[in-house]
């Protein structure tokens, strides 16, 4: 199907929006189609539904061209129909303040590279049940894959991690594992 | 030091500074802690084609607790970083470390905000290995040095100055 046809499909599914054919070199094989920021999750509902059958979620990723465009990103989704062979790919323009709905609602499995979006672009995905730093550490400042980053920055390495427990946590576990070699009675 | 042959029983005499530090030179025991690629040059030089058995440097050991030489082996990134400190702070003294390859030692290519430009920002390092990665002669080379560096100090040092 080419993007034309999908649209067509998914048009009278999602009320108010407006989809936009975006010519791509592999045009043949994935279709990219232009999705308005607030109609996305509609849009992957639609494209879910049986007859197109998009139910695979395969990446999302990010494109930054500051300074040259405003809105500077362009959220790249890619969705698979396995049982028709077909790719997708769904382009969403957003700034860097603004929020997206998390598509995990549909395809749980996109909570990874929202994270990992939200990690290194700075992405805020509305409604994502764990949103936290996943590549870099939890403590770091920035996102290093915009293109304002300062990448060789210099910076004192880290050599101190606190305990990932509580150390009421880490008493108990140390007393857990006491008692089940059997070298200490249980209280 | 002198072989005595007057006696029934040959004697050797030697300070026990020389003996003490000909036994640690003499089995160094590698942690198993490899990060990148300069890892697989690591493992190549424990196997049979170059033989770090040679050198009594080949029990590499899976807890640091049993271990007295840390081999950086890879670039360091900075998420790794602390985890790598951990494993430095658990070996007992006597310890020693050898910076493997370009990255470990300087940042190699990675001029970047994930690795950290150079290994002994968070670890002492006595030998830096260049090489990209190092061959395994290169490797055994550097525990050479590194034995040669201990058969030189002395008993009566602190450790070394530990950075924060």
């Amino acid at each position: 199907m080419t993007a034309a046809e999908i649209i067509a499909v998914i048009a009278p599914a999602v009320p108010g929006a407006t989809f936009e054919a975006l010519a791509s070199a592999d045009a043949a094989v994935t279709p990219t189609i232009l999705v308005p920021r607030e109609q996305l999750v509609a849009t992957c509902a639609a494209l879910q539904a049986p007859g197109l059958e998009f139910i695979a979620f395969s990446d999302v990723t990010a494109v930054d061209f500051h300074p040259n465009r405003l809105p500077r990103f362009d959220l790249v989704y890619h969705l698979v129909s396995p049982h028709r062979r077909a790719r997708v790919r769904l382009k969403v323009r957003i700034n860097a303040q603004e929020a997206i709905d998390t598509l995990s609602t549909l395809y749980p499995g996109a909570g990874w590279p929202e994270r990992e979006l939200y990690d290194l672009f700075g992405i805020v995905f509305d409604g994502h049940a764990d949103l936290r730093r996943l590549l870099m550490p939890e403590d770091w400042e920035g996102y290093p894959l915009r293109k304002d980053y300062p990448v060789q920055l210099r910076k004192d390495a880290q050599t101190y991690m606190p305990l990932q427990v509580t150390e009421e946590e880490f008493r108990a576990n140390m007393e857990r594992d006491r008692f089940q070699r059997g070298s200490a009675k249980p209280k | 030091m002198g072989l005595e042959t007057d006696y029934e029983i040959p004697v050797l005499t030697t300070s026990a500074e020389f003996m003490i530090q000909w036994a640690r030179r003499s089995a160094i025991w590698p942690v198993a802690f490899g990060l990148a690629c300069c890892a697989i040059e690591m493992m190549a030089t424990g196997a049979s084609r170059y033989d770090m058995a040679h050198f009594g440097a080949e029990v590499f050991r899976g807890s640091p607790r049993q271990a007295d030489l840390m081999i950086i082996a890879g670039r360091l990134s900075r998420k790794m970083a602390p985890a790598m400190r951990r494993i430095y702070d658990q070996m007992p003294e006597p310890k020693w470390v050898i910076s493997m390859g370009a990255c470990a030692s300087c940042g190699g290519v990675f001029d970047n905000y994930a690795i950290v430009q150079g290994s002994d920002q968070v670890v002492p390092v006595d030998v830096f290995i260049p090489g990209c990665p190092p061959r395994p002669e290169a490797l055994i080379y550097g525990i050479v040095q590194l034995q040669k560096k201990i058969a030189a100090s002395k008993l009566d040092q602190s450790p070394k100055v530990r950075i924060a």
